[in-house]
């Protein structure tokens, strides 16, 4: 087959940074966190929470991509974006806990404990079957969700204002403050996740989309990483379903319906699993085209997302982060059509 | 006793329309190889479809009798149209793709779909009255129901059987086969497989548009009703196999008996039993209940 004759050469897209350049991304991240947050400030309240969503909503197809580069592709992140959600909303009812920035991170860490038992199953599967599976565990906790009423039902309910490092948040401010904590959090987990992935760890991933077999005749352990890589990919979206709880005020069932998962597909596909800026890019992007459609031609919005997909599935095969990150030589086959 | 039989019935005919819906998806996997999201948009589409051709019927005052080949004509109306600008104008360039690629080709199709039954019909729901009272009401111990459903049973047998006859007994049946099985060698031995897949994916396509059409006096039918189709024939197909007849129809008794029992015995779970055996299944046999499973190659 044509295709492994181009892989036969397993090329590394990329070569781990120097320490050099890993400082200039740490630094580049800092940069432009700090352009955000001061721009936030005089941006009107509409622009500061489409992008609050957009960093949030981010943060779960951040998780889709850290599997697409194990090369599986998740439809059921809305478990564990569904997960953080409750978890975030839950803790602030029942008990009592108000911090913004404690309740994201307990979003995450409860995401993560509730998939970790899946974890090791789910590394058992790929393609369609990965899909599916995860697909169906998402839509389990949509219909367990759906049918506890102590937790509002089909309707869901609502969260109060959050604290801030103790500090009650007034009218003027919420946006704001939330948009900040938004914009830190999705900055240091996006920091995080591009170190991760020029790690060897994160190198091995690409090494198994490539080439599974391989990797476990080198010795390297398949299903280790893609467990290890499913729970990071729930602590991202527990994170993110918090982070949009807080912002929202509300939570219901759909957070874990599929349509909500394929939305974070459609993000991932369009970022593509290269660059981890892309994916809060492409994000964006979505709210942006959500808000406009919304408003402009609201019952043509679904079909503009999916004219917009297919342009970028047929145009752009490996995302918008292709078009600034090159691969090397051989690997440049792999997507083109057999 | 009763409730015995009350849960076999209400699971085989919800069992019937889980096969007739569920079949097109698993013939087109087994064929093309997609795993088709919009196949629920297709099944809308016949709905909707199916609500115009009755309603026509009426307005030309035929009697309520031909409202049923009303709803046969609109599911053909809609395999012979949309069929052929799908497969043709879309489908064919992402060919030979990575599946979970098609997938994302098939969900951008079933938005685009979303919005333009939106847009040929309107967001109000229609209702398809007219098939549904003429089979009467058939009456099984204390419990009545109306026959209509009984008709979704007959028509699920007469599709299996037709399906099943067509491939394995008719020489464009077993070329079929013979792509389903290895495409490259099909195709070497002269087999012209693009019409091979237009055919069964205008089969698909029917059946989706045929479980629409004989669903729509069951509902009503609005904007959204394909959604919960697509997630319950999923569940079907990877429950039976992808690809397999045999394997759809045992997905869907399987599929409808549990919901039966979940919404009789145990409320609650109504919602999440198919998935509970989906990943149950999954988790057990991977490749689904009919497939063989598959070595990992180089």
């Amino acid at each position: 087959m044509s295709a492994s004759i181009s892989t036969a050469v397993p090329a590394v897209p990329m070569r781990p940074p120097q320490r050099a350049s890993r400082h200039l991304l740490v630094i580049g991240g800092i940069a432009l966190t700090a352009a955000l947050l001061v721009a936030g400030a005089f941006m009107p309240k509409w622009l500061t929470f489409l992008v609050t969503m957009a960093a949030s909503h981010g943060l779960v197809s951040l998780g889709i991509v850290l599997m697409m580069r194990g090369g599986v592709v998740s439809f059921g992140q809305g478990l564990v974006f569904a997960i953080g959600a409750y978890a975030a909303a839950l803790a602030y009812t029942r008990l009592g806990m108000t911090d913004a920035i404690g309740l994201a991170v307990l979003g995450g860490f409860v995401a993560t404990l509730a998939v970790a038992p899946f974890a090791p199953l789910l590394s058992r599967y790929r393609g369609i079957f990965f899909a599916m599976l995860t697909l169906a565990l998402s839509m389990v906790v949509f219909g367990v969700l759906v049918k506890t009423d102590a937790l509002g039902g089909s309707d869901g309910f609502n969260m109060g204002r959050v604290t801030v490092l103790g500090q009650k948040l007034g009218d003027a401010q919420v946006g704001y403050v939330l948009y900040a904590v938004t914009i830190v959090a999705a900055a240091v987990l996006a920091l995080l996740a591009r170190i991760y992935f020029d790690s060897s760890r994160g190198l091995l991933s690409l090494a198994v989309r490539d080439n599974e077999l391989r990797v476990e005749y080198l010795g390297g352990s398949v299903r280790r990483a893609m467990a290890i890589n499913f729970m990071l990919a729930a602590f991202a979206g527990g994170t993110g379903g918090a982070l949009v709880v807080m912002s929202l005020g509300h939570i219901d069932p759909n957070f874990s319906y599929w349509t909500t998962s394929g939305e974070f597909v459609f993000v991932a596909i369009l970022a593509g699993w290269q660059s981890v800026l892309a994916v809060f890019i492409a994000s964006t992007v979505l709210e942006v085209v959500r808000s406009f459609s919304s408003l402009y031609f609201p019952n043509t919005w679904q079909l503009s997302l999916g004219l917009f997909l297919l342009f970028v599935i047929r145009f752009l095969p490996r995302g918008i982060g292709s078009l600034w990150i090159r691969r090397t030589g051989a690997s440049r086959h792999q997507d083109a059509p057999r | 006793m009763n409730l015995a039989s009350t849960i076999l019935i209400d699971g085989l005919t919800y069992a019937s329309w889980l096969f007739i819906v569920a079949l097109g998806l698993t013939l087109v996997f087994g064929v093309l190889k997609i795993l088709n999201i919009a196949h629920g948009s297709f099944y809308a589409l016949g709905a909707y479809a199916a609500a115009s051709f009755v309603g026509w019927f009426a307005t030309l005052k035929f009697a309520p009798a031909w409202s049923i080949v009303a709803l046969l004509l609109a599911a053909v109306a809609v395999a012979a149209l949309v069929a052929p600008l799908t497969e043709r104008g879309l489908l064919r360039f992402f060919y030979g793709r990575d599946e979970v690629l098609l997938v994302l080709v098939t969900y951008a199709l079933f938005l685009i779909l979303e919005d333009v039954t939106k847009l040929v019909w309107g967001a109000n729901p229609y209702y398809v009255s007219a098939p549904y009272g003429l089979f009467g009401n058939v009456e099984i111990g204390p419990q009545v129901y109306v026959g209509y459903d009984f008709v979704l049973v007959g028509l699920a047998l007469v599709i299996g059987a037709a399906v099943w006859w067509g491939l394995n007994r008719t020489r464009q049946g077993k070329i079929v086969l013979a792509v389903i099985h290895s495409e490259e060698v099909a195709a070497s031995m002269g087999i012209n497989v693009s019409r091979v897949y237009m055919l069964a994916f205008s089969i698909g396509i029917f059946l989706a548009a045929i479980g629409g059409a004989f669903t729509a006096p069951m509902i009503s039918v609005q904007p959204g009703v394909s959604v919960g189709v697509i997630i319950v024939s999923f569940a079907v197909v990877i429950i039976g196999g992808l690809g397999s007849i045999e394997g759809a129809a045992v997905g869907a008794l399987i599929v409808g008996l549990a919901r039966s029992l979940a919404v009789h015995l145990a409320p609650v779970a109504e919602l999440f039993s198919i998935y509970i055996v989906m990943a149950a299944v999954l988790m057990v046999r991977p490749e689904g209940l009919f497939q063989q499973t598959q070595a990992r190659k180089i």
